[in-house]
Formats: C-alpha cells, sequence, structure tokens
C-alpha cells in the first residue's frame, strides 16, 4: 500500500473533531470570563473608587493570581482543556503556562531548570508580540505620524 | 529474515506495579498499586527509578534469588537516554543492558534476554520495563499542569513497571519463537494519533513472523499488540486485509483494553511500553484461556524535535510468540 492510500486509510478511521462545537464553547466561556472582569471592572470603579486605568491593572493581576493559583491546585489544566480555547485568554492563558512551566522544572535547579523553563510555552507569545509590536507602531507613525 | 526459535526458554515469575488511572481501570488485582504519582519520592522521574526498583526486588524475593544468582538485568522505559533503567540497574550489582525502542521495548527486553539464555545449559534473566505518565508527558508533550485540548486520537501514557524472570527451568510459559520487525514510516506526522503511525509497523511485523516461521494467522489464538489504542486497532485491521489480504479475527490491544471506556482522560487508550506486559501478566495468563499468543509491541520511535522539525515519525515492532501450558 503507497502513503497516500494509507493515509486515506488513516483519515477514514480518524474521529472528526467538531470544530463548531469547540468554537462555540470557547466563545461562550471566554465570553463569560470577560463579563467577570467586566463585573470586577464595575465593582473596583464604584465601590473603591478606582481611576479607570488603575482598576485595569487590578483585573489583570486578579485574573493572573486566579489562573496560577489554580494552576498551582491541579485542576485548572482540565478546565482549559475542556473550554478549548475559552481560557486560552492573552492574560489567564499566559498565566497558566507560566505557572505550569514553572511547576514542572522547579526541581531541575532555580537557573537550570525553573529559570531557563520559565517561558517554555509563553516564550513565543512574548517574542512575537514585541516583534508584531514592533511593526505596527512602524505603521502608526507612517500612516499617522 | 530475522526470526529465531527456542528449545526451552521459560518465564518464570512476574511483578507489576501500576499507577492511581490503572487502578480504576479494567483490571483490579496488581501486586502493588499507587495512589499518587510521587510515590514518597521528590521527584516523578526519581518516583519512576523507585518502581523500577520496586518490582525487581520483590521479583527477586518472589522467587527466592539473589542478585549473584541473576546473569543479566535486561531493562528499557521512555525517559531520554533510558536513564531510569540505568539509574534502576545501578543499585544492583547484575550485568546490566539497556534497550530502547519506545513503546516496543518490553518485547525487545524479552528478546534480548531470550537471546542470552538460549544455548545456556542454566541462567535467569530478569527483563525490567516501565513508564509513568507525568514523564512522558514533560519529555514529549507539554508541563504537567498545561492543559492543551487534545484530540481524541491521543493515547495516555500508563503508569506502571514490571518485571519479570526468564530462565531455562520449565514452567507453564514457554518462549517459543520471536520475530524483529523493520522501522516502517507510512507518512505520518501527528505525534497525537501514535495508533496510525505504528499500526503499519505491527501488520509488516506479524505477516513477517507468519511468512518466515510458514504459519497462518489462525494458527495463534490471540494476537496481542501493545498500545495502538482504540483507534489504531481498527486501522491496524483494516490495513492487514486491504494491504496483505489477511483476516485477523482474534486481536486485542492491550492499550484499548487497560482502561475502562467510562475514563475519558485516556483518550484512545493506554500507550507506554508497559501498557503490554501490564495486561498479559494481570489479564489475559491469569485467565488462562489462551495457549498460542503472538505479542507485538508496538513503537513510535519519534522525538519532539524532529516531530517540531515536520519530518514523517517512523515505527518499529517486535513479535514474540508464547506458547501457555494450561
Amino acid at each position: 500500500m503507497r502513503k497516500e492510500e494509507y493515509q486515506k486509510l488513516v483519515a477514514e478511521y480518524t474521529p472528526k473533531e467538531n470544530k463548531w462545537k469547540n468554537a462555540v464553547v470557547a466563545f461562550l466561556v471566554g465570553g463569560l470570563v470577560g463579563f467577570l472582569g467586566q463585573v470586577v471592572v464595575s465593582v473596583l470603579q464604584n465601590s473603591l473608587g478606582m481611576e479607570v486605568m488603575e482598576s485595569y491593572s487590578w483585573l489583570c493581576v486578579i485574573l493572573i493570581f486566579v489562573a496560577s493559583f489554580c494552576t498551582a491546585l491541579g485542576f485548572f489544566d482540565n478546565w482549559v482543556s475542556k473550554c478549548k480555547a475559552g481560557l486560552f485568554l492573552p492574560t489567564t492563558g499566559f498565566a497558566h503556562s507560566v505557572t505550569s512551566a514553572a511547576m514542572d522544572y522547579r526541581k531541575d535547579g532555580f537557573i537550570t531548570g525553573l529559570g531557563s523553563s520559565f517561558f517554555k510555552l509563553a516564550g513565543s507569545v512574548i517574542l512575537y508580540g514585541i516583534l508584531s509590536g514592533f511593526f505596527l507602531s512602524i505603521l502608526g507613525v507612517i500612516f499617522y505620524g | 529474515m530475522a526470526s529465531k526459535k527456542f528449545n526451552a526458554i521459560y518465564i518464570k515469575n512476574s511483578f507489576s506495579l501500576a499507577g492511581p488511572v490503572e487502578k480504576r481501570g479494567s483490571i483490579k488485582d496488581y501486586d502493588i498499586v499507587l495512589d499518587d504519582y510521587y510515590y514518597n519520592e521528590k521527584t516523578f522521574e526519581q518516583a519512576e527509578i523507585k518502581m523500577q526498583k520496586v518490582v525487581i526486588d520483590n521479583l527477586l524475593n518472589q522467587s527466592r534469588l539473589v542478585n549473584s544468582e541473576i546473569d543479566l538485568l535486561v531493562g528499557g522505559d521512555l525517559s531520554n537516554q533510558i536513564s531510569i533503567s540505568s539509574y534502576a540497574a545501578s543499585h544492583y550489582s547484575i550485568p546490566f543492558f539497556g534497550v530502547y525502542s519506545a513503546c516496543a521495548s518490553f518485547v525487545q527486553t524479552l528478546i534480548a534476554g531470550a537471546e542470552y539464555l538460549d544455548n545456556k545449559r542454566k541462567g535467569n534473566v530478569i527483563c525490567v520495563t516501565s513508564s509513568h505518565n507525568l514523564n512522558a508527558e514533560k519529555q514529549f508533550r507539554f508541563p504537567i499542569e498545561y492543559g492543551a485540548p487534545k484530540p481524541t486520537t491521543t493515547t495516555f501514557t500508563a503508569t506502571g513497571a514490571v518485571s519479570c524472570l526468564l530462565t531455562k527451568e520449565e514452567t507453564n510459559i514457554k518462549i517459543e519463537s520471536y520475530t524483529i520487525g523493520k522501522v516502517i514510516d507510512m507518512g505520518c506526522t501527528d505525534a497525537s494519533h501514535m495508533g496510525a503511525v505504528m499500526a503499519p509497523a505491527a501488520a509488516n511485523v506479524i505477516v513477517s513472523h507468519l511468512t518466515e516461521l510458514d504459519r497462518d494467522i489462525n494458527y495463534y489464538d490471540l494476537i496481542l499488540t501493545g498500545d495502538l489504542g482504540c483507534i489504531g486497532s481498527k486501522i491496524l485491521v483494516e490495513f492487514l486485509k486491504q494491504a496483505y489480504g489477511i483476516k485477523m479475527k482474534q486481536h486485542m490491544d492491550a492499550g484499548c483494553e487497560l482502561y475502562l471506556k467510562s475514563q475519558e482522560e485516556t483518550y484512545a487508550g493506554a500507550s507506554g511500553p508497559v501498557a503490554l506486559p501490564l495486561y498479559l501478566f494481570n489479564k489475559v495468563l491469569k485467565q488462562k484461556k489462551k495457549q498460542k499468543i503472538l505479542l507485538v509491541g508496538t513503537g513510535s520511535l519519534h522525538n519532539p524535535f524532529l516531530v517540531n522539525q515536520k519530518l514523517t515519525i517512523p515505527a518499529v515492532a517486535h513479535a514474540i510468540s508464547l506458547e501457555v501450558n494450561l
């Protein structure tokens, strides 16, 4: 049997992922996190009298803490895998990726393990985040002065 | 031709240790079960080394043998540089031979051990293998606590360790023959669909075994593959039919059988070199229903770097034939 024929056979027996279902789950969960974030921001602004920018900084800190704490308690990975892309929001997803990497490598030494592997997954986000920021800011200067 | 028959090589004893997920699976009477992945050690790697030591120690006790009475220790596992087996072996004054062919390692240890014993008048060889779900996750996939969504074709690395003693003394389990398989690459690139990667290698070694020893597929009461998983098993049966015209009815896959269908976290079934011996020693041989068994260990020979470089994944399978005196 040729390789192409075999790949066809494999495709026949491979269950199809339900992409629409995944998308809907991700949309609802992601939306719910956004909604909760908005509730937190409103509480911070209205009850504690914070400025808008200050309240968003606090929201960021709260999301990072909750995601990292839940990761450390060991159940957040199940949530993330069940919610598909819904919890891969920049803040919770990023915190989850660095905390899980830190937990894996903490016993391999602070420099050789924890330090060097901390951004194992999040490194791409940082690198390409900075790069795209750089190029977008050049475009911003060209078009808007 | 890489098949060979033996006259008098037997499996005397075995000892199995299984992890927390396996404990909830289809087999309830492992010799030892773990409640947690650390096994009172600091790290998972150290836990796996301890798992191997525990199964070797218990096998020696059970067989009433001491280090000096064992001629050879053959071991294999999934860790980088098979360091788990090597570190475990450092605790014994027994000559050690480390082998690797991913999840086919257990069958490879049996072949190496039996080959050593062949043409000897007496002797004892211990074969040991292990895998640890979280060590495999860390090495081959993502950090343990990272919740990457996984496709349904993913297999779940079994946690456990199994040791067995090969001797020249007659027992009711005879190692009758073996066939060493070729490395087969059928163009699969998806490391989370290892059943598809390994099925052609399994088919190839089954066909080579039958041809070289001039046997029909129905000669065997059971063909037990290692860790193709539930999806890979179907692919194997279909591939044998389409590519070689062989109808295989008496097939079982240890990976597909080890867990219950209700254990959703295990996706398509168990993988890892320990899946095959866990199922063989604790279910198939204990049931005492099958006389002629062909074990087919299947291994996906990838490493994460080469997968990232988008190379297609090669696989190997080795077969060993057991005759059980019921």
